[in-house]
């Protein structure tokens, strides 16, 4: 635990941290809810191109319970603890923090010695997140300067909200307690991340878990009930300061992406489908005169299909929507990656004016209806572009292609099993799938990815 | 040792290390010129952090006159011996624990706060208790007898003022050297583990105040 000297892999800035070394390897939340007997884990997955094993799994550590749904992890301790205020630079990036979001049971996972042979250190049950958080079903981790923050889609022991945002001992990994002092109306939770130079914490909205632990709920889709509203709070005071509702019709405001240079105050927010329309968008937040602002700066067609070629939650609708579900911006504040779920694309928009983004490149891979190929795969692919991680000098953006359980059933019902890709990225803009790269998982589903070392949707900088 | 001179000596020397650590003050007013993109800031955010420690540093002389009042200066530096040594255990063990701080958006008066917490919690004052009573065991020789309670008050606080002094110089000289000379990427490098050291000084303080009692 005693360092002298700050862990390596901490940057004072992002334009720093963009001179790292390339991962080597990435740790990937594996899934296997609904298929009898086999629990959820984290596959190793190598990145380094001289390795003979190159682009595959080369380890598989499985969870000692059943059901736990992983979603998405984190590391716990990145670049945010070189911040002025109370820096610890010699803590260590060493342990991934793994909420299962179904069990509420979190996974401490310790990656070293061997960082390619990743053991469980600490297990915090479900009985003692929920008694000392207040909060069930845990989802994003982000490494804080003070502390580990955990946002949570439920209330204790229920399946409604409020949802919100916990604290994790840095060094013990204890359950220190909910967040918020003052939640205002908020009561759906999703994404959060922050403004740490402004003392601003953003927060988003999916649904309470009634809402989605057993699949898309279409009354309360079209009732338009699921979360359309971005939270602005002050970090410091932890209360809320300010809402923005983006329409009723913008359903499921999930994943926020602020800049990361700390002396800009914008950041992204992604919605995945409009009830007017089916269309998917983008949202600029912005500050003027001391108030934040936001407006749609992207907005992603659906795309015509005929019903024969539709899922059956789809079929009166004669269309494709986009189905918006990850968004990442790379280190540099330059490039704003897409995923489109439903029509299987990833969109990289250049957003150095993010006020005028523009459509830089494209790949198309997967998809509800298109089924779009890898080279490298024998068949016709389900699933889409889905959570998406970006290489911290920006050159490779790593995917894979599971949403969600149940929800992967409603959209590709043909029992879609899991798959990763890579994208290399042309500095000038541009994108195109590594034809050589291909990590098929077999039955076993994925979702979230975390590269060696850091990535683009991991750490957070206080200097410029 | 020094004679007379020593425990002045020493007080500017823990100035100057106290102004070292990153996390004592330098490090978050450099932050905040860079954030605001303006020199000036970096130099005039010293000053309220300046203010802070020494607050911190005044309460130790508080403490030392009023434990003066109750017993004897030997005792004083057992107690303080202790203290130190149980402070400077715990802290070895906990070196890396801070107190909770969320706050980039600062004003000068929030700097005086967080700086006198940060060196409280860490036991800046503490720190000096043993050189303090120093300080204050000097001049009882010097005034022989004129009630020592008052001229050791005053000598403790030119002493508390000094030190403040010593602590501003090598914060701005660190400052300015990371801000025109090397650049953040020093952190990186260079940034040892400091609260270790802390801790370690804390020991030294220690063996120092029951060297003194003996």
């Amino acid at each position: 635990m005693a360092l002298w000297k700050p862990d390596p892999s901490f940057y004072p800035s992002a334009k720093m941290a963009m001179q790292a070394p390339p991962e080597r390897h990435a740790y990937v939340a594996a899934l296997n809810i609904g298929r009898n007997d086999q629990p959820d884990g984290i596959r190793v997955v190598d990145l380094d191109p001289h390795s003979p094993s190159y682009g595959e799994v080369v380890h598989a550590l499985d969870l000692p319970h059943l059901e736990d749904e992983l979603h998405h992890f984190g590391w716990n301790a990145c670049s945010s603890a070189l911040c002025p205020y109370a820096p610890h630079p010699h803590l260590e990036r060493r342990y991934l923090v793994v909420p299962g979001i179904r069990s509420s049971r979190l996974y401490i996972i310790d990656t070293k010695p061997d960082p390619r042979r990743p053991r469980i250190a600490k297990v915090i049950e479900p009985e003692e997140m929920m008694a000392k958080s207040g909060y069930s079903r845990p989802h994003t981790v982000h490494c804080g300067p003070d502390a580990i923050y955990v946002s949570a889609l439920g209330a204790a022991n229920s399946d409604e909200g409020p949802g919100g945002i916990f604290l994790l001992d840095h060094f013990s990994f204890d359950v220190i307690g909910p967040w918020e002092i003052e939640r205002g109306d908020q009561e759906l939770a999703y994404d959060f991340w922050w403004h740490l130079a402004q003392d601003v914490m953003v927060t988003s909205e999916w649904g309470t878990p009634r809402q989605f632990e057993n699949g898309l709920v279409p009354e309360d889709l079209l009732g338009q009930k699921y979360g359309h509203r971005i939270h602005f709070w002050d970090l410091r005071k932890r209360k809320l300061s300010q809402t923005i509702d983006l329409g009723k019709e913008h359903q499921m405001a999930l994943e926020l992406r602020p800049a990361h240079d700390p002396r800009k105050t914008y950041g992204f927010a992604g919605v995945v489908v409009s009830t007017e329309d089916l269309s998917a968008s983008i949202w600029l937040w912005h500050q003027k005169d001391g108030l934040w602002q936001m407006e749609k700066i992207i907005t992603i067609p659906p795309q015509p299909a005929d019903a024969d070629e539709l899922p059956p939650a789809l079929k009166d609708f004669g269309a494709v929507p986009p189905l918006v579900s990850d968004i990442d911006l790379s280190l540099d504040d330059r490039f704003l990656y897409v995923s489109c779920w439903g029509i299987g694309e990833l969109h990289q928009y250049d957003v150095s004016d993010p006020f005028k983004p523009r459509l830089a490149g494209k790949v198309a891979i997967g998809g509800i209806v298109n089924k779009a190929p890898h080279p490298k795969s024998t068949d016709p692919l389900l699933g889409g572009p889905q959570m998406v991680e970006i290489s911290r000098d920006g050159r490779r953006v790593y995917f894979t292609n599971s949403l969600y359980s149940s929800w992967d059933d409603q959209f590709y019902p043909d029992k879609m099993g899991g798959w990763m890709v890579k994208v290399d990225v042309d500095p000038d803009g541009g994108i195109q799938l590594d034809p050589d790269f291909f990590v098929d998982f077999g039955e076993t589903r994925v979702h979230q990815v975390r590269l060696e070392g850091g990535d683009a949707s991991t750490d957070s900088f206080c200097y410029p | 040792m020094l004679g007379p001179v020593g425990p002045w000596l020493a007080m500017i020397g823990f100035g100057a290390f106290h102004g070292l650590n990153p996390g004592m003050g330098w490090l978050f007013a450099l932050s905040l010129g860079l954030q605001q993109q303006r020199e000036r800031v970096i130099w005039l955010s010293l000053i309220p952090i300046a203010a802070g420690h020494a607050l911190a540093i005044g309460l130790a002389v508080v403490l030392v006159l009023l434990g003066l009042r109750v017993v004897s200066l030997a005792a004083l530096q057992w107690i303080t011996a202790g203290v130190l040594l149980l402070f400077g255990l715990y802290k070895l063990f906990n070196y890396y624990r801070h107190p909770r701080w969320v706050g980039m958006k600062v004003g000068a008066g929030d700097l005086f706060l967080w700086s006198f917490l940060m060196a409280t919690a860490h036991g800046a004052g503490l720190m000096v208790v043993p050189v303090l009573l120093g300080v204050a065991g000097s001049m009882e020789g010097h005034a022989a007898h004129t009630g020592h309670g008052e001229s050791g008050g005053v000598a403790m606080l030119v002493a508390v003022a000094l030190h403040t002094a010593a602590m501003l110089l090598v914060m701005g000289i660190t400052a300015w050297f990371v801000y025109r000379k090397f650049g953040l990427a020093i952190l990186r490098q260079r940034w040892v583990n400091f609260d270790l050291i802390w801790a370690c000084a804390l020991l030294v303080a220690a063996a120092i105040a029951a060297l003194m009692a003996l």
